[in-house]
């Protein structure tokens, strides 16, 4: 078994608006390792949600080459793509995006039920996934009867009741106050030394900080480290110093922007 | 899939409204044609049991002219038709089928009939054999029937129905009473019914116009007697009594075929015996019925099409309005076919839902059009299976347009949709 769970080799993504081609990801090269923990970082409209989709096989790109866990996912059929992402991955979202009819229970057996499992087995497997985020006690309430972070950590079991090899978030803690996002952090830490593999998205330094290698995107460009991001010569000025947090105008802004929406 | 169905309720449930103005359409659509069917039904029903009466098979065949039954009250015996003789008759009823027969004589709208300074108007007079009431279901009710010495004898004695009973005797006991009967006086024996499982008889279609208004008066004579006061070589009209209804048609042709083999009337003659062919007659009367009350139907039907278009309108906005829903549950490894099914099953829930409550709505319709129209209904079954059967293949046919979009929703597209 490789030790690469996924890598992309000059992956270009173009949106096409009137036939006219917007380069939005530009010969990216993204390696990730089994039992990574890795958060990805750069302003809005970089095209780290795009990067992120194509990485989940829930979008195409335009160019170049996308190996998960060593299967050519261009050459995939929609229906090998619809069984990858439910038993490989898990994706946590910024909005959540539970079914608001359905219980917490319900939402969470949602991947098993996909993935063909008989009733029983799906409550026990959804029981026990809701219990290793602390929700036992909320099982049965409906989405609107949880607050933001327990939202949150429903979605986080609904991420993991399949066992998935990897764990992709979207901005997860962007719409939780501080210490909701640090529960959910603290999460995705215990699951990452258990084995899982975690992408994360984030536009919060200290949530950053959390995961062990961040990678950073810049106008569809993908630098691997703050080390290469510090050596690049022809990055513009001013030069972002990850590892001093808050003297980027740039990234405080940026930070700024995600607190006020 | 069970699944998928408890949701569909969950999800109808949750938009009450909006679900029950679409399924409006269909609710509308079936209940009328379930009032539709039922009333058809009822009317067929109406008119096979009057026409056939139930129970009673027998068949009528009887000498015609042309189309139109002879009357030997006024028309003269024709050249060629011979007496039928007990041979035949023995024939007859030993064709497949027939279960019995009687041989008889009709003279129809007599007036030559009184009692005393009393007249009975329009009287069908018989002259019958002893085979003849118990063929076409009459029951002496009081005093007593035609005994072997009476044909012997050639005994003026009559046998009379309730109608002359109550026409001409009132509260008189009837029995022992002498009726004039083409000037001979004739003594009444005994008042006969027929028996309730071969009423009521009606013969023909006019006849069944005729039947409540009229019940025309009868009067029975031996037939040995019926030479005294007609003619002695009047031809006879046949009953034969089939083994089951479906049998009738076929004794009746057979037994029509039989006597019309004795006839020397010659090759342009009009003369023939025929059988009213009473399943046929009921059918025509059933398909008349039926064709005017098809075209409403296809009104009814327009109606489940309008009906139909509005599940789909409505899918489609649900479709939208769950865009972000699909595709989660595409990211979470939902197939398309799973998506497919899941608004199908919508679609066919709620359109079989509204076929139920049509259903519902159109047994009281039904019921109600009853009661004004005073027409009879009967609620058909089959007419309710198909019907939420149907109403379910409208939420699938509908449905299908809504559902293959929902599948084909692009996973990125449906989730950055807001
Ligand atoms: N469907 C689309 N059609 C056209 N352009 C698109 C589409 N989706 C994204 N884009 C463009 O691609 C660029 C990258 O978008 P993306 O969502 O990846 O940014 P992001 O880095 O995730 O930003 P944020 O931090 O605000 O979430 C944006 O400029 C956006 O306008
Ligand atoms: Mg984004």
């Amino acid at each position: 078994m490789s030790d690469v769970i996924l890598q992309l080799k000059d992956v270009d993504k173009s949106y096409y608006i009137d036939k006219m081609p917007v380069p939005v990801l530009k010969k990216v090269n993204f390696k990730v390792m089994n039992g990574e923990y890795v958060a990805i970082m750069g302003p809005s409209g970089s095209g780290k949600s795009t990067m992120m989709n194509i990485v989940g096989c829930l979008d195409k790109q335009t160019a170049g080459e996308f190996i998960f866990d060593g299967v050519d996912i261009a050459k995939c059929h929609d229906k090998q793509l619809s069984i990858i992402r439910n038993a490989k991955i898990g994706f946590v979202f910024q909005n959540f995006n539970l079914l608001p009819r359905q219980s917490a229970l319900e939402n969470v057996e949602l991947p098993l039920l996909y993935a063909g499992v008989r009733k029983s087995e799906r409550r026990r497997r959804a029981k026990e996934a809701l219990a290793r985020v602390g929700l036992e006690d909320r099982m049965y309430h409906k989405p609107t009867q949880l607050s933001g972070g327990q939202k949150q950590r429903v979605a986080i079991a609904r991420a993991i009741v399949n066992k998935p090899r990897l764990l992709l978030a979207d901005e997860p803690t962007g719409a939780l106050d501080t210490k909701s996002g640090e529960q959910v952090m603290d999460l995705f830490g215990e699951l990452n030394s258990e084995g899982v593999t975690v992408v994360m998205i984030t536009h919060a330094m200290e949530i950053a900080e959390r995961a062990k290698r961040m990678v950073f995107i810049r106008d569809g460009e993908l630098f691997d480290d703050d080390r290469q991001f510090h050596h690049e010569p022809h990055i513009s000025s001013p030069v972002i110093d990850l590892s001093k947090e808050g003297t980027d105008d740039e990234i405080s802004e940026q930070r700024e922007e995600t607190a006020a929406e | 899939m069970l699944e998928n169905v408890r949701l569909s309720f969950q999800g109808i449930f949750s938009h009450k409204i909006r679900s029950f103005l679409t399924m409006l359409g269909i609710i509308i659509g079936i209940a009328a044609i379930i009032a539709i069917v039922s009333t058809i039904k009822g009317t067929n029903e109406q008119i096979k049991n009057n026409l056939i009466g139930s129970g009673n098979n027998t068949v009528k065949i009887r000498l015609c002219q042309g189309e139109d039954e002879v009357n030997f009250a006024w028309q003269s015996v024709p050249d060629g038709v011979p007496v039928i003789t007990d041979e035949e008759k023995k024939l007859i009823s030993e064709l497949e089928g027939v279960e019995k027969c009687t041989v008889y004589r009709q003279h129809n709208y007599v007036d030559n009939i009184y009692y005393g300074g009393t007249a009975l108007e329009s009287a069908t007079i018989y002259g019958i054999d002893d085979t003849f009431l118990a063929t076409d279901g009459y029951q002496v009710c009081r005093g007593k029937g035609f005994s072997p010495k009476d044909y012997e004898g050639f005994s003026k004695v009559c046998l009379i129905d309730q109608t002359v009973v109550s026409a001409i005797f009132g509260s008189d006991d009837p029995i022992g009473k002498t009726l004039d009967i083409e000037s001979e006086p004739f003594t009444v024996i005994g008042v006969v019914a027929q028996t309730t499982e071969f009423e009521p008889v009606i013969n023909s279609v006019d006849d069944y116009w005729m039947y409540n208004q009229m019940d025309g008066s009868k009067i029975f004579l031996p037939s040995e007697i019926w030479p005294v006061i007609y003619k002695y070589d009047e031809p006879q009209n046949v009953i034969a009594k089939a083994v089951n209804t479906d049998s009738m048609t076929t004794v009746g042709k057979s037994t029509a075929d039989l006597l019309n083999e004795y006839l020397t009337t010659g090759e342009n003659s009009k003369f023939a015996y025929k059988s009213e062919n009473l399943l046929e007659q009921a059918q025509k009367m059933q398909d008349l019925s039926s064709s005017t009350n098809s075209m409403l139907i296809w009104i009814a039907s327009i109606s489940l099409l309008v009906g139909g278009i509005g599940v789909m309108n409505i899918m489609l906005v649900s479709v939208t309005e769950r865009t972000r829903e699909i595709g989660l549950k595409k990211a979470l490894g939902a197939r398309k076919g799973r998506i497919a099914l899941q608004f199908l099953t919508e679609a066919s829930v709620l359109t079989s839902i509204g076929g139920l409550i049509g259903v519902i709505c159109g047994i009281g319709l039904a019921q109600v059009v009853s009661k004004m129209a005073e027409v009879p209904v009967a609620i058909s079954t089959p007419a309710i299976v198909v019907s939420v059967v149907f109403s379910m293949a409208v939420g699938i046919v509908f449905g299908l347009i809504p559902s293959v979009k929902a599948a084909r929703l692009n996973p990125i597209d449906a989730l950055r949709y807001e």
